[in-house]
């Protein structure tokens, strides 16, 4: 039995999983200045490897994505998220909980990719934490089988 | 107010960062749990008697109008933060050597801190929409909580607790998106400002919306089916969490902020509340006198107490609201014991079936003991902690002129003694049985905690001593009836 679909599906994702991935970064880094943003680039990113998953079988995407750093990084998303909030009362940026410190000393220039302050960071803190989720509970939904039968139902 | 945020934050991100490092070291975990837990109860202690207004990233309000999102910690949010966190800390001392009997202990308290950050959010938040974030943080986290055991029994009453969950999720997004449609704002302060007490026909519609949600989350009784399932499955320091505190803060404090400083109580809301409350009150221990499950026994009994509190803020009188609250807080204490106790029993025996126990009073002395001292509080024996909260609401419901109700409440304490005489008897007294002849005491930690939590349904009860009284139930009554004076407090004006 040869795992996931047919060769015109393996080939096209082979074609397509690189543009996907990309693109899903492009609207988490520029997800302040156009429609996107960290959840909406996160679920991208994720959607790269579920296609993978859907067109070469789970063995094929968790050789690239494996589960124990998807759990790192939901983690690692989480608590740098919370870190940038928690920055914002750390003496002399602010004052408050999620004070846009960067913002305050550096406006950047608007509509240039370094703007908007601490923006950027949370959205890709936010990206880690959806994109590596998301693609945890695909694929546990995946690897779990039913075990629990009615009795006597056959195997 | 620093201090404000960071009830959120510590439990949020303790919650992310134990199952990073304490995956491989189950002992790292448990000091990293505990040493969060107790620092969340020393800041709860510190902040009795203080209240501020906490404005996300710096938004301060521009000519009264909210721009941002606020916590606000007044003497109500003291009152729950320090239930919530008194709990929590004593059941993490007890989950040490509890959990050890499962695998994943890392993930367990990744999942109850991050539990204890939604109620504590719940409890501080100001603004409509961020209630219901955290209430759902605090349901999702308790629904996988409920699940742990991975069993057949625990996965389909998780299931079950799932779904009615979030039916009462959406009624209450359903509640809340009418109210934003009719006032334009989610801050809680300024929907009272733009409501400011007169309620047309749709506002009604979100009350009832309001009413079934949270009497949903809180298993008032025509909303209950899901407790008894859901309580008894989840491992012994779930059980203490949710029916101790869960119920409460994203229940009945939920209920009461948005009735009383949001919208606005009306008689007619507060009727209904009086008769909820009675129902719960009286058609839980009637099905409790029926349970040889101990767990769903203590379950049913969780809806009649969580009735009392439910009562006593429906009559709506300042020293009926105070009573409540200080029953609330004992019900916490003394049916975190219980469930506590229960789960001592279950550890040393494994049995949760009262028919098969029996004569472990010799053999478990301080689970024995405690559990008595428990008991004796719930049914409101003198001089436990539940006599006092019991007799204050009976009389707070007979100067408020609601006979009935005061009538009901004090026929359902005896049958609460009644319920509780009949398990005391079942588990501990009586002819001791074989099949338990080498059943031994828990272990130091949960004993730990047992007794802490059986010295205080002594202690508890001196909170209603005037100076006791005066710092913590009557500022945080007086929050509740003052009503919609909740707004010009937190706005300032």
């Amino acid at each position: 039995m040869s795992n996931g679909m047919t060769p015109i599906v393996k080939t096209i994702t082979g074609w397509v999983k690189g543009f996907i991935l990309v693109f899903g970064i492009y609207i988490v880094l520029y997800g302040h200045l156009t429609p996107g943003g960290g959840f909406a680039g996160g679920v991208i990113i994720a959607m790269t490897f579920v296609l993978i998953t859907l067109a070469f079988g789970k063995d094929e995407a968790l050789k690239r994505f494996r589960i124990g750093i998807a759990s790192e990084l939901d983690s690692v998303g989480a608590l740098m998220f919370l870190v940038i909030a928690l920055l914002g009362i750390a003496g002399g940026l602010g004052g408050t909980f999620f004070t846009n410190f960067i913002a305050k000393s550096n406006p950047g220039e608007p509509y240039s990719l370094m703007s908007a302050g601490t923006i950027l960071l949370s959205n890709i803190a936010i990206a880690l934490k959806v994109g590596s989720s998301l693609f945890l509970v695909f694929i546990l939904l995946v690897m779990t089988k039913v075990l629990y039968r009615e009795p006597g139902e056959k195997p | 107010m620093q201090i404000i945020p960071l009830f959120v934050a510590i439990p949020l991100g303790a919650a992310f960062f134990i199952p990073m490092i304490g995956r491989k070291n189950p002992r790292l975990s448990d000091t990293l749990a505990n040493i969060t837990t107790l620092a969340l109860l020393l800041m709860a202690l510190s902040v009795i008697g203080k209240s501020g207004v906490y404005w996300m990233g710096g938004w301060v309000p521009r000519l009264g109008v909210p721009l941002g999102i606020n916590l606000v910690l007044d003497p109500v949010s003291v009152f729950m933060l320090i239930t919530i966190t008194l709990i929590s800390f004593l059941v993490t001392v007890y989950s040490i050597q509890y959990m050890d009997k499962f695998t994943a202990k890392a993930r367990f308290y990744s999942l109850f801190l991050l539990m204890v950050a939604g109620m504590n959010g719940v409890a501080l938040t100001g603004d409509l929409f961020n209630l219901y974030v955290f209430l759902e943080i605090a349901s999702i986290a308790s629904y996988a909580l409920v699940a742990f055991g991975c069993q057949h029994e625990e996965l389909e009453a998780s299931f079950k607790y799932l779904i009615l969950g979030s039916v009462g999720s959406t009624a209450i997004l359903f509640g809340i998106g009418i109210v934003y449609a009719m006032t334009g704002s989610l801050n809680m302060a300024q929907i009272a400002n733009v409501i400011g007490g007169d309620l047309k026909a749709i506002h009604l519609f979100a009350v009832a919306l309001f009413i079934s949600g949270f009497g949903l989350k809180a298993a008032l009784v025509p909303f209950h089916a899901w407790l008894p399932d859901a309580h008894p499955s989840a491992p012994a320091p779930i059980s203490a969490m949710l029916s101790g505190v869960l119920i409460k803060t994203i229940g009945i404090y939920a209920l009461a902020r948005v009735m009383f400083n949001v919208i606005g109580l009306t008689p007619l809301t507060s009727y209904i509340l009086l008769v909820l409350g009675t129902l719960s009150m009286v058609v839980g221990v009637l099905l409790a006198m029926g349970q040889d499950d101990i767990k769903r026994f203590l379950a049913y009994s969780s809806i009649s107490q969580v009735g009392y509190v439910v009562l006593a803020i429906g009559i709506g009188t300042r020293f009926a609201i105070a009573a409540g609250l200080f029953h609330l807080i004992n019900h916490a204490v003394f049916k975190s014991l219980l469930f506590l106790n229960s789960g001592a029993i279950e550890y040393s025996t494994g049995t949760r079936d009262l028919n098969k126990m029996g004569g472990l009073r010799d053999k478990m002395p301080v689970t024995s003991t405690t559990s008595l001292i428990g008991s004796m509080s719930i049914a409101g024996i003198p001089p436990f902690s539940g006599f006092w909260s019991k007799l204050l609401i009976i009389m707070a419901a007979v100067q408020a002129e609601r006979y009935g109700f005061a009538a009901w409440a004090a026929g359902v304490s005896v049958l609460t003694l009644a319920a509780f005489m009949r398990l005391q008897r079942k588990a501990f007294f009586g002819e001791p049985k074989e099949a338990y002849a080498d059943a031994k005491e828990a272990p130091a930690s949960m004993q730990v905690s047992m007794v802490c939590l059986a010295v205080l349904c002594v202690v508890m009860g001196f909170l209603w001593v005037p100076q006791a009284k005066d710092t913590l139930l009557i500022p945080a009554a007086k929050v509740l009836q003052e009503g919609l004076n909740y707004a010009s407090s937190v706005l300032g004006m």
